[in-house]
């Protein structure tokens, strides 16, 4: 089979085919677009700024690898003045976190990065496999998750840090949206398309610099650039739902690749649709406005256009025009909602009366959100009680008995367990 | 290292030597083994040249001893999030499954779908 060369350089053979354009690269060349569409984000939005203390989230695994990877090379060829931390968080869980901490105890010695770890244990009093012995195997994600979102928080917090940049990729955030889509959790939905949660009011921020980045680029600049990183399965048992959101995407990727940043994109328009009254979400922006002009621009050139970096000018003519489009879609999507807010009942097209019939729904049933801090431990939560403490008062509650019928009797147990979860999850 | 073939280095003209990696976690569906190398026939039952959809089912039926099938193979596809590289070029490039292997090639299987 003839080998084709890079589209870029139009020497070295094309290893890499870009899932956002088909666009064919060789190795260098690809490590170059990535580096500078990292570059890009960054910038349009204003992530960070000189002198900044930045955590990042480490798990060992190929997001915050890359991540870090990535960061140190931009902090260094664009003198961003970054003060870079990995932060890693210890769930608990035997024979998991072992060998992926290792990972990361390596990559602070590649990277030349202080590293800190959290427990749970001396976090929340918990450790991951203490609380799967209370709820069982299924819906321990939904602890592990709240509890690692806030340890970060933690830990930051403990280190003096006020900024933690996570690995989410695009396709995360896109299985994000579509299951805030299918739970009509339009709130959330608006939330996670930001790239940036928190703001200078509260005492931790969090952003995900690779949002617009593809797993499978992500996975491929691990390979070419040799990282080292470490993969392992949770030993419980995955959460299903993410789990089939995660094979929605996938198989829409196979069929259409720029599916996914198509429903990055996609996100962050509903976002927009979404009444601030709703989200709580334009709270932050209005406080924070640099960023929030940042994120106009964004939806512009959505971090992967070729505004900024240079190094991939010329290349991306299809993005571009797509992104152009896309732009303009966003201007006619202001329109509609300002139409749809004034002159009710015409000009809607299915958007637009969604939107509006939504509307109504949520602002009656949801409590109205606001970004404030948990009466209970003041971290960040959109509610008076965070998720964390009132898992933990659940668990709490349950311990003492629990652990007496675990010792005794591990049938019985079981069942128990079972009865638990219901009772845990009714309460969360 | 494992050798999993009797035969791992003899390149007949019946035969070809190919190097089969599996890494991001799908080593645990082959014996925790990254590297497999094989010795594959030249042709198939039908006298066409070995594809990688060959080996792919050749993994599957041979190699893999985990039951889970459905983690590396989908509806007879290699399983969405999960990317095969040809000598380090993504197969997309090479013709997928139709790619025909050469002596010596290098054919990684990369899952994206595993976390860390």
């Amino acid at each position: 089979m003839a080998r084709t060369l890079c589209a870029t350089c139009k020497t070295a053979r094309a290893l890499i085919i870009r899932p956002k354009n088909h666009q064919k690269l060789c190795k260098a060349c690809f490590i170059a677009v990535f580096e500078a569409e990292i570059h890009h984000t960054i910038t349009t939005t204003s992530l960070f700024s000189p002198g900044d203390r930045i955590a990042i989230g480490a798990s060992g695994g190929k997001d915050s690898t890359v991540l870090a990877s990535v960061l140190k090379t931009l902090n260094e060829r664009y003198n961003y003045g970054l003060n870079l931390i990995l932060l890693s968080i210890d769930e608990g869980i035997k024979g998991y976190r072992d060998d992926s901490l290792e990972t990361v105890k390596r990559n602070a010695v590649q990277y030349d990065m202080p590293l800190k770890i959290v427990g749970y244990d001396e976090l929340y009093g918990w450790t991951m496999d203490q609380v799967v012995e209370v709820i069982g195997k299924k819906g321990n994600c939904t602890y592990c998750g709240v509890f690692r979102r806030q340890a970060l928080d933690r830990g930051a917090k403990m280190l003096g840090i006020k900024h933690v940049v996570t690995g989410h990729n695009a396709d995360d955030v896109a299985e994000t949206i579509l299951m805030n889509l299918l739970r009509g959790d339009l709130p959330r939905l608006a939330r996670s398309t930001s790239i940036v949660t928190g703001d200078s009011t509260s005492d931790v921020r969090r952003s995900k610099p690779l949002k617009y980045a593809y797993e499978k680029e992500i996975v491929l600049y691990a390979h070419h650039k040799k990282l080292d990183y470490f993969t392992t399965e949770c030993l419980y048992s995955p959460e299903a739902f993410r789990g089939s959101a995660r094979s929605l995407i996938k198989n829409l990727e196979r069929v259409r690749p720029s599916a996914i940043l198509d429903v990055v994109r996609s996100g962050e328009d509903m976002a927009k649709l979404v009444p601030e009254e709703v989200t709580g979400i334009s709270q932050c922006k209005s406080q924070k406005v640099s960023l929030s002009s940042a994120d106009g621009e964004e939806e512009g050139s959505g971090g992967c256009g070729n505004t900024n970096g240079r190094d991939s000018g010329g290349e991306m003519a299809d993005m571009e025009k797509k992104l152009q489009l896309d732009e303009e879609a966003s201007s006619r999507e202001v329109d509609v909602t300002s139409l749809a807010s004034t002159a009710d009942g015409q000009n809607h097209d299915r958007i637009a009366s969604k939107s509006v019939g939504r509307k109504r729904d949520t602002s009656r049933k949801l409590v109205k959100q606001t970004l404030g801090t948990c009466k209970r431990c003041g971290y960040m939560s959109s509610q008076d009680i965070c998720k964390a403490c009132t898992l933990l008062e659940g668990l709490n509650k349950n311990r003492p008995k629990m652990e007496i019928v675990i010792d005794v009797e591990d049938e019985e147990s079981s069942t128990l367990r079972r009865r638990m979860e219901g009772v845990t999850l009714a309460a969360g | 290292m494992t050798e999993t073939h009797p035969k791992p280095e003899m390149a007949s003209e019946n035969t070809i030597p190919i190097l089969v990696e599996f890494t991001g976690g799908l080593e645990m569906l082959f014996s925790d083994e990254r590297k497999h190398r094989l010795s594959v026939p030249s042709k198939d039952d039908e006298g066409n040249p070995v594809n990688i959809g060959w080996l792919v089912k050749h993994l599957c039926d041979k190699v893999m001893k985990d039951s889970r099938k459905e983690m590396f193979v989908l509806d007879d596809h290699v399983r969405p999030g999960i990317l095969v590289l040809v000598n380090d070029a993504d197969w997309e490039l090479e013709g997928e499954a139709s790619y025909a292997l050469q002596p010596n090639d290098n054919i990684l299987f990369v899952s994206t779908l595993h976390g860390g």
